[in-house]
């Protein structure tokens, strides 16, 4: 049994302590922000004429009521959605004025001209699913972003990030703005080349 | 020697609380930055749909939400099991979506009147019908920026 009581525990520095801790998780902690897939709705205004697009310019994806997924007319799985909107963007079948330098798909006459003049049409049913639609939407957006990032890695190999990544950064507002200044024109020009056309048609009715 | 001395010899001083404010102040800002507002109770079920090519929503003053799905267990002997529109804390009707986002708008700070943008949360199992309605009434309005709000994962969870 000792008899002598212990000495006082000095507390002055828990403050320094508390701060430390406070700073640490002040730090690390990031607060959850949503995410998701970002649209733009045609505007309401009619156009009064229509503008011809040529039907091997259009890439049409139909989900039925049944979820069902038709791609030009043909059932098809949304596994193999990716790949066949990939060689329809990147197809590139135009010649003289309209062809496209930097496509390297099957360059195949009856398939798009070229990038800029393909569109992607997506069309619904009244029944059709959410989580199907946003699975087909999510796919058609992955073949924009991976075309985008191989033209992005050829033309800045030495950025050493894609094009989902450097969007990323451009998006993050901790980058600073001199960052942002010069990821821009990047940003740009591969959106232009691969400009995301993708029609949301109005859905048909069931009868 | 003082009245409150126990009977006992050989205690421990009794441990100083000096700095017992400091913890409450960390534990208090911790809080207060980790935790966001949910600034209105979801009354219907919200299981988003996963995806994985998303784009994250910062800047939480220029997003506006609007969340649809079945009304939750609680609201279903009143509301039924058909999927529903919520807007700020009460179920809404789709014709109501254009004045939600005018009152929206008009409650934002002018400079940002132009770059709202409207996050859809809703439910996976909800029908395209409903959320082609809302899409209708925001191009009525012209609030034609939106989001489809996802939680992050692989297309396949989507399909069941």
């Amino acid at each position: 049994m000792a008899k002598r009581s212990a000495p006082e525990v000095n507390a002055g520095s828990m403050a320094d302590i508390a701060f430390l801790l406070l700073i640490f998780f002040l730090v690390t902690t990031t607060i959850e922000t949503d995410s998701g897939i970002n649209r733009k709705l045609p505007p309401m205004e009619e156009q009064e004429e229509d503008i011809v697009i040529k039907e091997k310019n259009i890439f049409t994806v139909v989900v039925n009521k049944n979820n069902q997924m038709l791609v030009e007319e043909e059932l098809t799985e949304i596994s193999e959605v990716r790949e066949l909107a990939m060689a329809f963007l990147d197809n590139g079948g135009g010649l003289g004025e309209e062809a496209c330098k930097y496509c390297q798909g099957e360059r195949n006459p009856s398939s798009s001209d070229n990038p800029d003049k393909a569109i992607i049409s997506l069309k619904n049913d009244r029944e059709t699913s959410y989580k199907v639609y946003i699975a087909v939407q999510n796919e058609l957006v992955a073949a924009y972003n991976e075309l985008r990032n191989r033209e992005f890695l050829s033309l800045n190999p030495s950025l050493g990030y894609n094009y989902v990544d450097a969007q990323k950064r451009y998006d993050d507002p901790r980058t600073s703005l001199d960052d942002r200044e010069r990821l821009k024109p990047l940003l740009d020009q591969v959106k232009a080349m691969y400009p995301q056309k993708l029609s949301e048609a109005e859905p048909s009715k069931t009868n | 020697m003082s009245k409150f001395k126990k009977k006992k010899d050989g205690d421990l001083p009794a441990i100083s609380t000096a700095s017992l404010p400091d913890i409450v102040f960390m534990l208090l800002f911790f809080f207060m930055v980790a935790t966001v507002m949910r600034d209105s109770t979801l009354m219907v079920a919200n299981s988003l749909p996963a995806a994985n090519q998303v784009q994250k929503l910062d800047k939480k003053d220029r997003v506006m939400y609007i969340y649809a799905g079945k009304p939750s267990s609680r609201y279903t002997d009143k509301y039924g099991t058909g999927a529903r529109i919520q807007l700020n804390d009460k179920f809404a009707t789709v014709e109501e979506v254009a004045a939600f986002v005018l009152a929206e708008r008009a409650a934002k700070r002018q400079e940002l009147q132009n770059v709202l943008t409207t996050a859809l949360k809703v439910d996976g199992d909800t029908k395209m019908g409903l959320v082609s309605d809302i899409k209708q009434e925001l191009r009525k309005v012209n609030a034609l920026k939106i989001n489809y709000t996802t939680r992050l994962g692989d297309y396949t969870q989507n399909i069941d």
